[in-house]
């Protein structure tokens, strides 16, 4: 017997399974990273004196560069979702390719950026700014890597579903791009959090 | 609705996906160049926030179509939202009362 | 009246007729049927139960007789003469507790009752999400034999009590990193399994089944999943945090200055010891009412049954808990009253602990009221569930002491609290689970339990178990301090009381002794037990009156049930029979 509602959305509750899933899904995570957001908090307003990320050597327009190219793999994720309601694998694996280089490219300036502040001896036993900020961005990148994952997943083997089931594989697109989106969203709060205060 | 396969209004959808985004990338760079302006740390707080929130709103309203979801999405947010701000807040609330006394 | 049977006769065999037969592998270890899955947690979970006893057994009796060699185990111990050293005593405190909570009780609540039940009484042929189901399940496990492993990790298992509090933690031997890598599964997989159920729950619901018509224990479920969802996080990033204070050497928890057997620590400081305190106990103390929630859930379940009758004021059970859950998020700092917090803060945390209070009882009393009036069928679930109401309520009323900061400062981390917490989670929680067992076995088996052995083990137990829980009362109120390692030997206050310590090591000891009854039924029934009929309980949820014992493989039911009624219609006027099952449609004639 079928599970139902994998695909079609539950007439009372208008969602299908997933759906409601990845929303469950994120508002844990929206729980985890309040938690590291309040320690930040907390730690910064029980410090004597709080350092800006800028008079630490953070780089800011590296950074700012990333956040333009994680908003930017954001809206290709969306596009690849759209492209497949308008039937156009093609396009969506155009669109799903971007997203990966995208995220590929925000992983490798962000290594260059640890690198920079290892040299300097910035480990995140300097300080509790270095603790948070490794912390935070060290998080926020394994979900930046899971992304990857499923994304990939998506982008290659995962296709063969759109040849048997279509609407199956566009929800599929839709769910892991609501997480893609989030893992944006977070970023969004990171970079002026981490970089600009 | 993620639905619907009416070709025109995906189209719109479309053209809505890269208005946001240039709007997001504006808004980077206003948020940055703000913070150059060196004001005093709480004003560059709240506005660093608020340009945050923004965008934050954006992403979510747009790309992740929550200004047009099912009720069932917006209570599940709702219940998140409410738990997150108790847990934003009591730690620095704890700490500021001790400090009174 | 007539009555009108949709299902009279579930065809047996007719779901399996399209699916292949599965391998040994895929069909028994990584199975995805959520009651393979459910077996799987609740076989774990007693094992680990059984586990974490021993290492309480161990602890009684360096506290009943310190520095006297301990017996059969004391081997391990050959260059102290057979004495348990005190690293040892802390180390089988923090795991017990560990172990109990994590790795006992929430697995065999949520994870085996709830996988098990919740899809059955829903109707549902499975799972939401049934790769997701097997993964939590497997994440558990991991998260357990790492949790078992660290005991061979140099320096020994975690040591720092179950709430790994920091600057100690933080400083503790490599066990305690295990704890927390093993503590991130464990948290994994709770993640998985909530959101697995929630979807469950709201989607997969069949036709007619409204939320008020859902058995109590789907609301239970429901509520404990939410609590689970949305307390957990805080925990895994605490953990997270901790990590890097062991392993990247950061300072989160560790203070400016601080200094370790005169020696001021190499780290950078400006981290607050408090703070994870706050996120722990996020999670903690929504954490108890995900142990205490399902065992409210089940012991509603087995009394409507028994008393024949509905239960008294379903709707106000409904939102009792739904309550309950909601304020569990903002009472967590009444367990720091002792750490200088300000009046304001104290004020609101206390106001709410009283708060939350009243859904309990509302709770409590609705079942309590059930019973009035009723034709009691004194079956062994029912003994259980009986006994359940006023070692719950001692557990409960000895709390609001603890919640009031002025009591609370003379009682904290004494053995009172350890009484108080004992007694809503052992004879609490631990008999609703008991009563789960006995009230589902035919359920899972097709044959019951024999009845004779379990009111056995139901006597002996509930004399034990107070006999081991009630002197902490007395110990605690004279001020003896929880986690000594000789029992309060070495303080003068705790003279007068000390004599107490024998007693309750001896009936703890008596307390494993009368699990025996219990074992052996358990296994004696699964093969040789007597075969029952599907609806043994003569009961009116779907999964006992729309499917067969043990369900059908694929898909639970032969045909989904269309449900046209409340969950407990007990001795309805007119009807039949004295049950009229959920599914049951009464025509006029």
């Amino acid at each position: 017997m079928d599970i139902p509602y994998t695909v079609e959305a539950r007439p009372d509750t208008g969602v299908y399974n997933a759906k409601l899933g990845i929303w469950l899904f994120l508002a844990s995570e929206v729980m985890l990273f309040g938690a590291l957001f309040s320690t930040y908090i907390l730690l910064r307003t029980g410090a004597e004196s709080w350092p800006h990320g800028r008079d630490l050597g953070l780089n800011v327009p590296l950074a700012t560069l990333n956040t333009m190219v994680l908003i930017a793999s954001s809206v290709t994720v969306v596009l690849s979702w759209a492209s497949l309601r308008l039937n156009d694998l093609k396009k969506y694996r155009l669109y799903m390719g971007l997203t990966l280089l995208c995220a590929l490219g925000f992983l490798v300036i962000k290594y260059f950026e640890y690198m920079e502040k290892f040299h300097h001896g910035h480990y995140p036993s300097f300080n509790t700014f270095f603790a948070i900020y490794f912390t935070l961005t060290g998080l926020h990148g394994l979900h930046v890597l899971g992304g990857i994952v499923v994304n990939g997943y998506l982008w290659g083997p995962g296709v063969k579903l759109w040849h048997r089931d279509p609407q199956r594989f566009t929800n599929r697109v839709e769910v892991a791009g609501l997480y893609w989106h989030f893992v944006d969203l977070v970023w969004i709060f990171l970079f002026p959090v981490l970089y600009l205060l | 609705m993620a639905q619907t396969h009416d070709v025109e209004s995906i189209r719109r959808e479309t053209r809505t996906y890269i208005k946001v985004f240039g709007a997001l990338a504006v808004l980077t760079v206003v948020t940055v160049a703000i913070s150059y302006l060196h004001m005093p740390p709480a004003l560059a707080i709240v506005v660093a926030l608020l340009v945050a929130i923004f965008k934050g709103s954006l992403v979510a309203g747009f790309f992740m179509h929550l200004f047009h979801e099912r009720k069932l999405i917006y209570w599940v947010l709702v219940l998140t939202v409410a738990f997150f701000v108790f847990l934003l807040l009591y730690p620095t609330l704890w700490e500021l009362n001790l400090n009174k006394l | 009246m007539a009555l009108v049977d949709e299902h009279a006769h579930p065809h047996v065999g007719h779901a399996e007729g399209h699916h292949e037969e599965l391998g040994f592998w895929r069909k028994y270890v990584f199975s995805q049927d959520h009651k393979v899955i459910g077996i799987q947690y609740g076989i774990t979970a007693l094992l680990f139960l059984f586990f974490g006893f021993t290492l309480m057994m161990m602890m009684r009796w360096a506290i009943a007789f310190p520095g006297k060699p301990i017996p059969l185990v004391g081997g391990m111990f050959q260059e102290m003469g057979g004495v348990m050293p005190p690293e040892f005593y802390n180390q089988l405190g923090a795991m017990h507790g560990t172990i109990m909570v994590f790795l006992g009780i929430v697995p065999l609540a949520v994870g085996a009752f709830g996988n098990y039940l919740v899809p059955l009484q829903i109707g549902a042929p499975d799972m939401a999400f049934p790769k997701l189901n097997m993964a939590s399940y497997w994440s558990y496990f991991v998260g357990g034999v790492l949790m078992l492993s660290s005991f061979w990790m140099p320096g020994g298992a975690a040591q720092s009590g179950w709430t790994s509090y920091p600057p100690l933690a933080d400083i503790a031997p490599p066990g305690q990193t295990m704890w927390l890598i093993a503590m991130l599964c464990l948290i994994i997989s709770s993640l998985l399994g909530s959101a697995n159920f929630i979807v469950t729950i709201i989607q997969l619901r069949a036709p007619g089944l409204t939320w008020m018509r859902l058995p109590f224990f789907v609301w239970a479920q429901f509520v404990t999943s939410f609590l689970l969802l949305l307390a957990f996080p805080p925990l895994q990033a605490a953990a997270v945090l901790q990590f890097m204070d062991r392993v990247a050497h950061t300072s989160f928890f560790l203070p400016s200055g601080l200094v370790v057997s005169g020696q001021q620590l190499a780290v950078s400081g400006g981290g607050s010891p408090l703070l994870w305190q706050h996120l722990f106990w996020f999670l903690a103390h929504p954490e108890v009412y995900v142990l205490i929630l399902p065992a409210f859930g089940i012991i509603a379940e087995v009394i409507a049954n028994n008393t024949r009758k509905p239960l008294w004021g379903y709707r106000s059970l409904v939102y009792a808990v739904v309550f309950l859950g909601f304020m569990s998020f903002i009472v967590w700092a009444h367990h720091m009253f002792m750490t200088g917090m300000g009046t304001a803060m104290s004020t609101f945390f206390q106001t709410t602990t009283m708060i939350i209070s009243i859904p309990s009882v509302i709770v409590l009393t609705a079942l309590i009221i059930s019973l009035w009036g009723a034709s009691i069928r004194y079956t062994v679930p029912m003994l259980f569930a009986l006994a359940f109401l006023p070692m719950f309520a001692i557990g409960g009323l000895t709390g609001l002491p603890l919640g009031l900061a002025p009591t609370d400062i003379h009682l904290h981390d004494t053995y009172y609290v350890i009484g108080h917490f004992h007694y809503v989670v052992a004879p609490g929680t631990i008999f609703a689970m008991f009563a789960g067992l006995y009230y589902w076995f035919p359920k899972v088996t097709g044959r019951k339990m024999n009845d004779l052995l379990g009111k056995i083990h139901f006597w002996l137990s509930l004399v034990f178990i107070n006999g081991v829980f009630m002197p902490m009362f007395i110990q605690g109120l004279a001020g003896v301090s929880r986690r000594l390692y000789d029992g309060g030997a070495s303080y003068s206050h705790a003279q007068p009381v000390l004599e107490w310590n024998v007693f309750m090591s001896v009936s703890a000891w008596l307390l494993a002794v009368a699990q025996v009854p219990f074992i052996i039924n358990f296994f004696w029934s699964m093969f040789k037990g007597k075969r029952v009929g599907d609806n043994y309980w003569d009961a009116t949820t779907l999964e006992w009156s729309a499917t067969t014992s043990p369900p059908l493989a694929h898909g639970n039911f032969a045909e989904i049930p269309t449900v046209v009624r409340g969950p407990y219609d007990y001795s309805v006027p007119g009807a039949p029979r004295d049950f009229v099952p959920q599914h049951e449609k009464l025509q006029e004639a």
